[in-house]
């Protein structure tokens, strides 16, 4: 046993209203930058949908995430590392900007200095990467919000497979739900382990899967390599660049960016203590239905005094095993087994977890007849099928999405029971096997969602890392060489970055 | 002049690309990468740049292992001089004709696509067309190196490149009387040193290094770092499972 801690997050689906303040805060943060215009470190899908870039959840088409090869190997679905590198000079499987989108901007400088016309003035769009004309926009990253586009074009989603989805394309069947989306910071990252460079790692002490800047040199396996599509190609640097889960905020105790600005108090971050030895096992796993329990079982109980012991050993700090007790990501994943990680077939081992969403009733007309299994709804007639949610979620095993389902809707019973007619309903808890205390807490944790339950995050612990005294008066991030004024100059080694020249409509 | 140009240029030349070179690596990282444009634009990127790198490493090596390698290897394995240079048009002609097209077609890509045409700096357009010089350069000695089949002008330049790298004085004058077309090669290739470091062709060293790193120098395929300054301890007692 080798015990690792790692920042986990969990996304309570059911309470996402598909605003996109994450996806805005998170780019104006990390992505205001040339050549990573049309990077969305976080993004929001509308599901059903073929998302952002288009199809990515097809790995028979990129290629990402890991496979189990015929002997029982695990190696990156791309290819061994021989393979990998014979395709160094062009990669087979790597998206072109266009299965994103071609990054514009609007001339909105016309609006105001456009000469008296006929015509009201408009702005119109302009590519960033050439600063010519776009007659049309063919995408753009949350190109089928709300069900946009026909539905043949939306029901290529993935997670469509086996279920008989001509119906879902009807009005009254018509179902929706969001899916924000960031870098997994997986324990077993295809990422890392597709570049050639070394350039990609996972931080031992936090688990934040991070891109050296100054080893990348820009072979893209990476891009290729996530089966999630969450490493971006920088065209303007020539480096790959991903979600950091704003390890700067992290480490002094705060929530990422998309987390603190999520207005609909849906993420949650907190520490899982997990095996480092068992993850190459756990990835591995023969069935693909075998990966969500397996990836449960590389976690460590925090409470477990044996798991602690061995924690201190490991030089986890005392405040870390502490939040680790207290970890809202612990709870629902494991407590309660309410969060899923994101296709778990990929066996990346993923750690940025989804509780699945709820949905009115299939029929309300037949509300009256509805499989009502005593005072709940039978799951199976929620409108989002639960086969859909099991492809997402758990590699298409249902059993385990239907009993988070259940016990969501136990949940809602047990509170409207409690708080209308002032009744402890602890049958209720029972049949989905809780108590009362313990859906209070659900209810506490997952309903209230106070800060402070949402976001248990322990500081990094630097001063067992650096001499804080050498760091004073230090520089902070650049993107070039060294202390940085904010101005990068470049240097007879090619930094010099010819900006885009808009061209101003006269 | 001649003296200058394949005398003391390629001291100046090697000086610089090789110093350069590490000065960059050493000082500005970030800068060092391969350029990729693929993203942008897959069209003609795929079969061009396979092409032209394929082209270019059989040429590099040939050109290595067949100026380097002291002549007197050769004549202990019994090739005789005719046969290696007939080898080297052969091999060096297709090749070269390889990487042309590839290059043509990168180039055609990189003046004429919109989205590559206007994220390409001078030196991506500069240095891509010096490359191209060089090939057809390089192919245009193969006429002049069919005049005489014997392969002692090819001794000639073997002599001179082991002359410039064991630092013998008079190495320039071996190469004196050949035709013009292979000194403007020579040339040109030493200008492509001088300015390697300058360019985006420090990628060729991290290309040269990846399979040692990536395939030797790393046990499995995950990377984890750790800030600790001390290795942790050894635990003495492994806690029952």
């Amino acid at each position: 046993m080798r015990v690792r801690a790692q920042i986990g997050m969990v996304l309570n689906l059911d309470k996402c209203i598909g605003c996109h303040t994450c996806s805005v805060t998170c780019k104006n943060v990390w992505t205001s930058r040339d050549g990573v215009e049309y990077a969305w470190f976080n993004n929001v899908e509308t599901k059903p949908g073929t998302g952002y870039p288009t199809d990515w959840e097809n790995q028979d088409r990129w290629n990402g995430g890991w496979v189990r090869t015929k002997s029982g190997k695990l190696q990156p679905r791309q290819g061994s590392k021989w393979r990998i590198l014979a395709n160094i000079f062009a990669n087979p499987d790597l998206p072109e900007i266009d299965d994103y989108y071609e990054p514009f901007d609007f001339d909105y400088d016309h609006l105001k200095s456009a000469p008296e016309m006929e015509h009201f003035p408009t702005a119109r769009p302009r590519s960033k990467i050439t600063g010519e004309r776009m007659e049309k926009i063919e995408k753009g990253p949350n190109w089928e919000e709300i069900l946009g586009g026909e539905f043949s074009k939306r029901s290529e989603d993935y997670n469509f497979e086996g279920i008989q989805k001509a119906i879902y394309g009807e009005y009254e069947n018509t179902f929706m739900m969001y899916l924000p989306r960031l870098c997994e910071h997986c324990l077993n990252p295809a990422c890392a382990a597709s570049c050639p460079s070394g350039a990609i790692y996972k931080r031992e002490e936090d688990g934040i899967v991070l891109i050296d800047q100054e080893k990348c040199r820009g072979w893209r396996m990476c891009v290729s390599g996530c089966p999630y599509k969450k490493v971006y190609y920088n065209w303007s640097t020539g480096k790959s660049e991903k979600c950091t889960l704003c390890y700067p905020r992290i480490e002094s105790g705060n929530p990422t960016v998309c987390s603190e600005t999520c207005v609909g108090r849906i993420r949650y971050l907190g520490v899982m203590l997990y095996d480092a030895d068992k993850i190459e096992e756990a990835a591995n796993a023969a069935e693909k239905t075998d990966l969500y329990d397996a990836q449960l079982g590389v976690f460590l109980d925090p409470n477990d005094p044996v798991v602690i012991e061995t924690a201190r050993a490991d030089g986890i700090p005392e405040d870390w095993i502490k939040a680790a007790q207290e970890s809202p990501i612990w709870k629902m994943a494991m407590e309660w087994k309410i969060a899923f990680p994101l296709h778990p077939e990929y066996r990346t081992l993923p750690m940025v977890w989804y509780i699945p969403p709820l949905s009115p009733i299939q029929n309300a007309a037949e509300a009256g007849s509805i499989g009502s299994d005593g005072a709940m709804p039978d799951v199976r007639s929620l409108r989002i099928p639960v086969r859909y949610l099991a492809n997402m979620l758990t590699a298409g095993d249902e059993a385990p999405v239907v009993n988070a389902l259940e016990r969501m809707l136990a949940m809602r019973a047990y509170m409207r029971a409690k708080t209308i007619d002032g009744v402890h309903d602890e049958a209720v808890a029972a049949r989905v096997g809780l108590s009362g205390r313990v859906i209070e807490e659900m209810y506490r944790i997952m309903a209230l969602a106070d800060y402070e339950d949402r976001f248990v995050i322990p500081t990094t612990h630097r001063e067992q890392v650096e001499e804080a005294y050498d760091l004073k008066g230090g520089c902070g991030f650049t993107d070039g060489n060294g202390c940085s004024t904010g101005i990068s100059k470049g240097s007879l080694f090619g930094g010099a970055k010819k900006p885009l020249k808009m061209p101003v409509e006269g | 002049m001649h003296n200058f140009l394949f005398g003391i240029f390629p001291y100046i030349a090697l000086g610089v690309g090789i110093m350069g070179t590490i000065a960059r690596y050493e000082r500005d990282p970030f800068t060092w990468k391969t350029s990729s444009s693929q993203l942008l634009r897959r069209r003609q990127l795929v079969i061009g740049s396979i092409l032209f790198h394929v082209g270019v490493l059989v040429i590099f090596v040939g050109h290595l292992v067949g100026l380097l390698t002291p002549i007197w290897i050769f004549d202990a394995i019994g090739i005789s001089h005719g046969a290696k240079q007939l080898l080297a048009v052969i091999a060096g002609g297709i090749a070269g004709v390889l990487a042309l097209i590839g290059g043509a077609m990168l180039m055609h890509r990189r003046l004429t696509d919109p989205r590559i045409r206007q994220t390409s700096s001078v030196w991506d357009i500069a240095i891509l067309a010096m490359l191209l010089a060089q090939l057809l350069l390089g192919l245009g000695t193969i006429f002049a190196s069919i005049q005489h089949l014997d392969g002692e002008e090819m001794v000639k330049f073997m002599s001179w490149a082991q002359g410039i790298f064991t630092f013998e004085a008079g190495a320039a004058a071996y190469i004196e009387g050949v035709a013009p077309v292979f000194k403007l090669h020579l040339f040109l290739g030493l200008l492509i040193i001088l300015v390697f470091p300058f360019t985006r062709l420090v990628h060729v060293v991290s290309g040269f290094a990846t399979p040692f790193r990536y395939l030797l120098a790393r046990p499995g395929y995950q990377i984890v770092r750790s800030r600790r300054r001390a290795p942790l301890k050894r635990r003495n007692v492994e806690p029952a499972e």
